[in-house]
């Protein structure tokens, strides 16, 4: 028997996903430990909502192993589905019922007490900030109260594991600090956590662990700090050049930083000390139109694993 | 925006949820919640077969002269179009909920993938929009039958079966509707159903007697579903009742339990991919 207070929550072994002759996931193991707060970054077409998906227990699994809290979504989905709770990529949210409805109704399907789902409904209408919206339309509210409230939502039966399809994609700066408090403070109670994004600084502020998925496999792994010291290089240098300018200047800086990339609008430099690579990058007669240092980000990891920004 | 407050309250549950048990009674506990606010359309569901029933029992019959059934029982018009009221009206309800409100549901507002997301399961989904077009059709029938009773347009004790005849006719359509509705790509396969429905609705003996059509026409017409819902009908309102109505009640209760599973299966491959 698996000690259930380190057993992983979400265990998969080569697997894969196909819709019909296409497969979106190629083949990937992951361990997901209780507590932890574990994420997908990668770009568009990765692969991560089909992953999510089987997570979740509503897509079958095409070949591989996936046992979710030890359950084997295959024969136990409804099961597992009554322990976790699902956000979504796309709001799905019932335009049919209220704010404060979406939240009970949700509840009842999960065999919640009436008296029970209304407690919880309030509760989580105030944790999300939404109690004065809680009477409204949902066609009334904007993009990042509905996302508020799909997140809501998936906690509604209390789940001890927490399935979020990009739970910030479309929402502002701001509203996006909202609910990353909010899940840091869910992570704080001893929830555990999965979540996809295509934002670095999304999984640095709330990964202990990540993946970075491209084409439907795993590119590497790690804390985001891990990632980055393992593909990166403490600072880059960035030097934005005058349109058509970008090749001769990368030609020149050649060998001044320990690796380059040369973007369509800039050329990264990757050093441990970015101000030194500039003063060298003067040195050699190149003279871009701005510079800029920063610390490595996840960004780079991923430019670095896949050629490509997260972006593209 | 209010600055965040601890909130207590999300700790972790301990005890496994326990499963939903009839899981389908709360997908219709959700339609109930929907309609609460909307109980006005519900009610003038009710109004359009009185409307045929009074329209036809006031103007037409005064022109049509009563005639026979075939067992030689004379009967006026009205008495004779009232039982396939009823019966069409069941299709017709029937076919309303669970063609365009299931694909509306099921395609637009996404509504099965959420509850699919949850401990329900696809037939869950399937009984509980059968079960609530079941429900609501027989408020509506119910209502129809005591008009029908008021009107002094029955002759007969197996009157009261009428009722759950409407409720078999109106699950019979209903399996199938759900059924065939989750092979429609878009609104405009529903032309076809509405293709189906006219001819069926005018040409089921419903406003003349089966033995009105030659032979050959005569097996078609019996062949369809609304028939035997119609000679079903009218044979209890009129205490015809011979042995066909044990064919016609097991033609309508395989139509539905065929449809029923059918439906849960597509919903199952349609949405859990
Ligand atoms: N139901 C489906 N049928 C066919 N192909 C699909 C289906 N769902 C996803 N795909 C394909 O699988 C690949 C991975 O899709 P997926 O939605 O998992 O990516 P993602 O990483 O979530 O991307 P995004 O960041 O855009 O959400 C894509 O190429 C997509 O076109
Ligand atoms: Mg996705």
């Amino acid at each position: 028997m698996p000690d259930p207070t380190t057993a992983p929550l979400v265990r998969a072994r080569a697997l894969t996903k196909s819709y019909g002759d296409f497969q979106a996931v190629r083949g990937i193991d992951i361990d997901v430990a209780p507590g932890e707060a574990f994420g997908f970054l990668g770009p568009n077409g990765a692969g991560k909502s089909s992953t999510m998906r089987m997570v979740a227990a509503v897509s079958p699994v095409t070949s591989g192993e996936l046992r979710i809290l030890g359950l084997d979504p295959a024969t136990d989905g409804p099961q597992i589905r009554a322990q976790i709770g699902v956000c979504p990529q796309e709001d799905t949210l019932d335009t049919e019922l209220t704010v404060r409805e979406n939240l009970v109704v949700y509840g009842r399907y999960f065999g919640m007490s009436r008296q029970r789902c209304r407690q919880r409904a309030d509760e989580l209408l105030e944790f999300v900030h939404l109690a004065d919206k809680a009477g409204g339309k949902i066609t009334a509210l904007s993009g990042g109260m509905k996302r508020r409230l799909t997140i809501a939502r998936s906690l509604v039966n209390e789940p001890r594991l927490l399935l979020l399809d990009e739970p910030t994609t479309g929402l502002d700066p701001q509203a996006r600090h909202v609910v990353w408090d909010q899940l840091y403070r869910l992570k704080q109670t001893g929830v555990t956590i999965v979540l996809t994004t295509h934002y670095m600084d999304e999984a640095e502020q709330l990964c202990d662990r990540l993946v970075v998925m491209d084409q439907g496999a795993i590119a590497a792994e790690g804390s985001p700090r891990t990632l980055i010291e393992a593909y990166s290089t403490r600072e880059v240098a960035e030097i934005r050049m005058g349109v058509g300018d970008n090749a001769v200047a990368a030609d020149k800086a050649e060998g001044l930083a320990e690796r380059m990339e040369v973007l369509p609008d800039r050329i990264l430099l990757y050093a441990d000390s970015g101000d030194a690579v500039l003063e060298a990058v003067h040195a050699r007669g190149i003279r871009p139109q701005s510079t800029l240092v920063r610390r490595s980000t996840l960004e780079d990891v991923f430019l670095r694993l896949t050629g490509r920004s997260l972006g593209e | 925006m209010t600055p965040p407050t601890p909130t207590p309250i999300l700790g972790l549950r301990l005890t496994p949820m326990p499963l939903v048990r009839g899981g389908w009674t709360r997908v219709i506990e959700r339609t109930f919640v929907v309609y609460r606010k909307a109980w006005l359309v519900f009610l003038t569901g009710m109004l359009e077969p009185l409307f045929y029933l009074l329209s036809i029992g006031v103007g037409l019959a005064a022109l049509v002269p009563a005639f026979t059934l075939s067992d030689g029982t004379p009967i006026g018009y009205t008495a004779f179009i009232a039982p396939a009221m009823l019966a069409a009206s069941a299709m017709n309800g029937a076919i309303f909920d669970s063609t365009y409100g299931v694909f509306f549901r099921l395609k637009y507002q996404k509504l099965y993938d959420v509850m699919l997301a949850t401990p329900l399961r696809p037939r869950d989904i399937a009984v509980g929009e059968i079960v609530w077009s079941l429900g609501r059709g027989t408020v509506y029938s119910a209502a129809f039958v005591l008009i029908m009773v008021a009107m002094d347009l029955t002759s007969s004790w197996w009157t009261w079966l009428a009722l759950p005849a409407a409720m078999l006719i109106g699950f019979a359509f209903a399996g199938m509707a759900m059924a065939l509705t989750t092979f429609m790509r878009s609104w405009q396969d529903f032309e076809f159903v509405q293709l189906a429905i006219m001819p069926m609705f005018l040409f089921s003996a419903t406003f003349y007697p089966l033995a009105t059509y030659p032979e050959g026409l005569r097996l078609v017409v019996q062949a369809t579903p609304l028939y035997q819902g119609v000679a079903l009908e009218r044979a209890l309102t009129t205490g015809t009742v011979g042995v066909e109505a044990v064919g016609h009640v097991a033609y309508l209760v395989v139509m539905g339990v065929v449809g029923l599973r059918i439906a849960a299966h597509r919903i199952d491959t349609l949405l859990l991919r």
